[in-house]
């Protein structure tokens, strides 16, 4: 395989190595500022620091989330492969960061306020976002042909998307009409733990950008491994 | 399909590069529709069903479609039909008068291996329900006549369950004929009846063709339906491999596409 | 013709095979019971709270029973193509969709009105005062279940394991007609009934985003 790389190939592996490695140090320093340029915070102590991933994972999510939406509606109506495959990278990595936020939300509470899971609006909400994504994913697999796979994925995951303001709301209000003890949220933000939140975010917004990227490339080298064989069966080779 | 989403096709249009194969082309002069398949190619997945296909078919014609099993004629027939839409390439079809797609669809008829019939309902109730469907003016006299016409008046009360393959086919013919067709498609009309009912299709498929109706139909080897036909085009892998033309000899594409099978 | 017009016809059709075999709304209506009596094994009905429980396991109920019932709608137009013969009809594509959504309508709520007397007996739940108000909220959350279910269960039609995806499917999506539906459920049958307006106009927004949704994209399921 090797013999038949060409200078194209070679200079675009050669790019993706130079982005993953930006990126990855983006995140090593983005580590670094979390532990030692983020002030301790009062209350909390060291655990608070993974608010620092936690925020920025679900902001990048719904980033994600807008990206696929967008997508799926230019498939629909253009019919034309990439926005399958924008679609399905957008939705997978959407996925991890909603499923990153989910478990280090946990992790983060359960030190501070004694429960793992709160069942407050907000958390539900988004659980209920995830499972809709999950599913998304789920349809496609069990979609077998290609053509009906990414059109009628793209009709859920614009439903999805349409359905998202609707679930934030009624549990919301659904909360506000039943309400629980209040669990404190830490209004205040100090200047610089708001700049490595922003370091942070742009870390992980990189992250998003470098993986949606391969695996688009990914979607679209099967795609080609397809039409390739798809022509050998026309010349009948 | 075009007309009945002009809002869609403008918001498309304007925000992502759409491009819909189904063109409407100014009304011609005689009365069976016309047809146009340019460059029409249709993929599954990784299967090629149809590549490249390009074909005319004038009004009034009886095109026999022949060629092996998956060579592309049900495909070639649904496409014609508006219900598959092709991966790539345009059809074009055209009849008299001011029309669009769904006039086109008012005056199109299929007849495949499906029924299309409902079999919890009773034949007349079929009917009835196509008709208001397809707005026909005087619906109910229009069914009687059709059921008339297929020898299943007697049996207009009865539920399709209850039929049998030979009837199923005649109630079929009659919801596509019900409509006075413009254009007919059949997909293997021939199969399940016997001989003295495939003769009574061909004879019926010949009085439509009299009638100027333009008669597209896939069929296999050799029996009485092929009557009234006026041309033969063979498909093979999904592409016009023989076509005899306007007025060349059909028979011979016929018989040769029967010495293949 | 009108696109009223044709989805009436198609309504008709869906009405009188129901008719004849009376097999979607039957099967529906004894499993919904079953529900609700296995529901009621898991907490007393007979307590003074049973008004706050009991409206939350009829919505469940319903969901349960509709996400069984709504698949079969176009499974049975496999049957002899006859989806084909109505996508060939001169007709706006969403017709087909609209009357199939009407019909499935149609039968969850008249499983609905048989269901209730039941239910209210099962429950003792007091329901003359809020009857008209009860209907509304009835009608409002079936039609937001009936276009979502049928809307997935042209999608599920095409997929694997088909009856295993359409509740995966369904759930998440309506769970907030879910929330609102009980919770509207929950005022009107509290000692001071009262028809909660938010959750109504949110029952009428979400039905109205959804029938949108589904004139907009409904006439991709059915493409091949």
């Amino acid at each position: 395989m090797a013999a038949n790389e060409t200078s194209a190939d070679r200079s675009s592996r050669g790019r993706s190595t130079f982005w993953t490695l930006i990126v990855a140090a983006w995140i090593a320093l983005a580590g670094y500022a979390v532990l030692y340029v983020a002030p301790m915070e009062k209350t909390m102590g060291i655990i608070q620091r993974i608010f620092y991933f936690h925020v920025p994972s679900f902001w990048t999510a719904f980033i994600a989330i807008g990206v696929t939406t967008y997508s799926c509606i230019a498939y629909i109506a253009t019919r034309s492969p990439k926005w399958d495959w924008l679609s399905v990278s957008s939705g997978e990595v959407g996925v991890l960061f909603l499923t990153i936020g989910l478990i280090t939300g946990p992790i983060w509470a359960k030190p501070v306020w004694g429960v793992w899971w709160a069942w407050d609006a907000r958390t539900t909400s988004t659980f209920f976002l995830w499972a809709m994504y999950v599913t998304y994913l789920l349809l496609r697999t069990l979609l077998d042909e290609p053509g009906w796979r990414a059109l009628l994925s793209a009709v859920f995951g614009v439903f999805a998307c349409l359905v998202a303001p609707f679930v934030y709301f009624s549990i919301w209000w659904f909360r506000t009409q039943h309400p629980q003890p209040v669990i404190g949220d830490g209004g205040y933000l100090d200047p610089t733990m708001g700049k490595v939140l922003l370091f942070c975010w742009g870390a992980t917004l990189a992250l998003y950008v470098l993986v949606v990227r391969e695996r688009y490339q990914l979607e679209e080298l099967r795609a080609e491994v397809d039409g390739l064989r798809m022509e050998a069966e026309r010349r009948g080779l | 399909m075009l007309a009945s989403v002009p809002a869609r096709r403008r918001f498309s249009a304007i925000f992502f590069a759409a491009d819909l194969p189904y063109v409407v082309k100014p009304p011609s002069i005689s009365s069976g529709f016309s047809i146009q398949f340019e460059g029409i190619e249709k993929r599954y997945g990784m299967r090629l069903a149809l590549r490249g296909l390009s074909l005319r078919v004038a009004p009034g014609e009886f095109v026999a479609l022949v060629g092996a099993n998956g060579s592309g004629k049900t495909t070639l027939l649904r496409i014609a039909a508006q219900l598959i839409r092709p991966s790539a390439g345009t059809i074009r079809v055209s009849g008299k008068g001011d029309e669009n797609p769904l006039a086109i669809r008012a005056r199109t008829g299929m007849i495949a291996h499906a029924s299309f019939l409902y079999e919890e309902l009773t034949a007349e109730e079929n009917l009835h329900f196509f008709a208001r469907l397809y707005d026909l003016p005087q619906a109910p006299e229009a069914c009687e006549a059709a059921l008339e016409r297929v020898a299943l008046d007697a049996r207009a009360r009865d539920l399709v369950r209850t039929f049998s393959r030979g009837m199923r086919q005649r109630l079929s013919l009659a919801r596509a004929m019900m409509i006075a067709p413009r254009l007919l498609l059949l997909d293997e009309p021939a199969t399940g009846l016997d001989p003295e009912g495939q003769s009574w299709l061909g004879g019926e498929l010949a009085k439509m063709h009299g009638d100027g109706c333009t008669i597209l139909m896939s069929t296999h080897g050799r029996n009485e339906v092929q009557s009234a036909v006026t041309r033969a085009v063979r498909l093979q892998a999904g592409a016009v491999a023989e076509d005899s033309g306007e007025r060349g000899d059909f028979r011979a594409v016929l018989a040769g596409s029967v010495a293949e099978n | 013709m009108s696109l009223g017009r044709a989805a009436s016809l198609i309504l008709a059709k869906e009405l009188r095979i129901e008719l004849r075999s009376r097999e979607l709304v039957s099967t529906t209506l004894v499993f919904v019971l079953l529900v609700l009596v296995l529901f009621s094994f898991t907490f007393d009905p007979t307590t003074a709270e049973s008004h706050r429980f009991g409206p939350g396991l009829l919505w469940l109920g319903i969901l349960f029973a509709g996400s069984l019932m709504l698949q079969p709608s176009f499974v049975r137009e496999k049957v002899n193509d006859t989806l084909s013969a109505l996508r060939m009809a001169p007709i706006d594509p969403f017709a087909v969709l609209l009357g199939k959504l009407a019909a499935n309508a149609l039968f969850l709520f008249l499983v609905e009105l048989i269901l209730l007397p039941i239910f209210v007996a099962l429950y003792n739940l007091p329901i003359l005062p809020i009857l008209a108000r009860l209907l509304l909220v009835l009608s409002l959350g079936t039609i937001g279940l009936a276009t979502t279910g049928t809307v997935f269960s042209a999608i599920a039609a095409h997929a694997r394991l088909r009856e295993l995806l359409l509740p995966l499917l369904l759930f998440p999506v309506v769970a907030p007609l879910l929330i609102a539906s009980t919770e509207a459920t929950v005022s009107l049958f509290s000692p001071q009934p009262q028809l909660d307006p938010v959750w109504l106009v949110f029952l009428v927004a979400f039905d109205a985003v959804f029938l949108t949704a589904a004139w907009v994209f409904g006439e991709y399921l059915f493409e091949e």
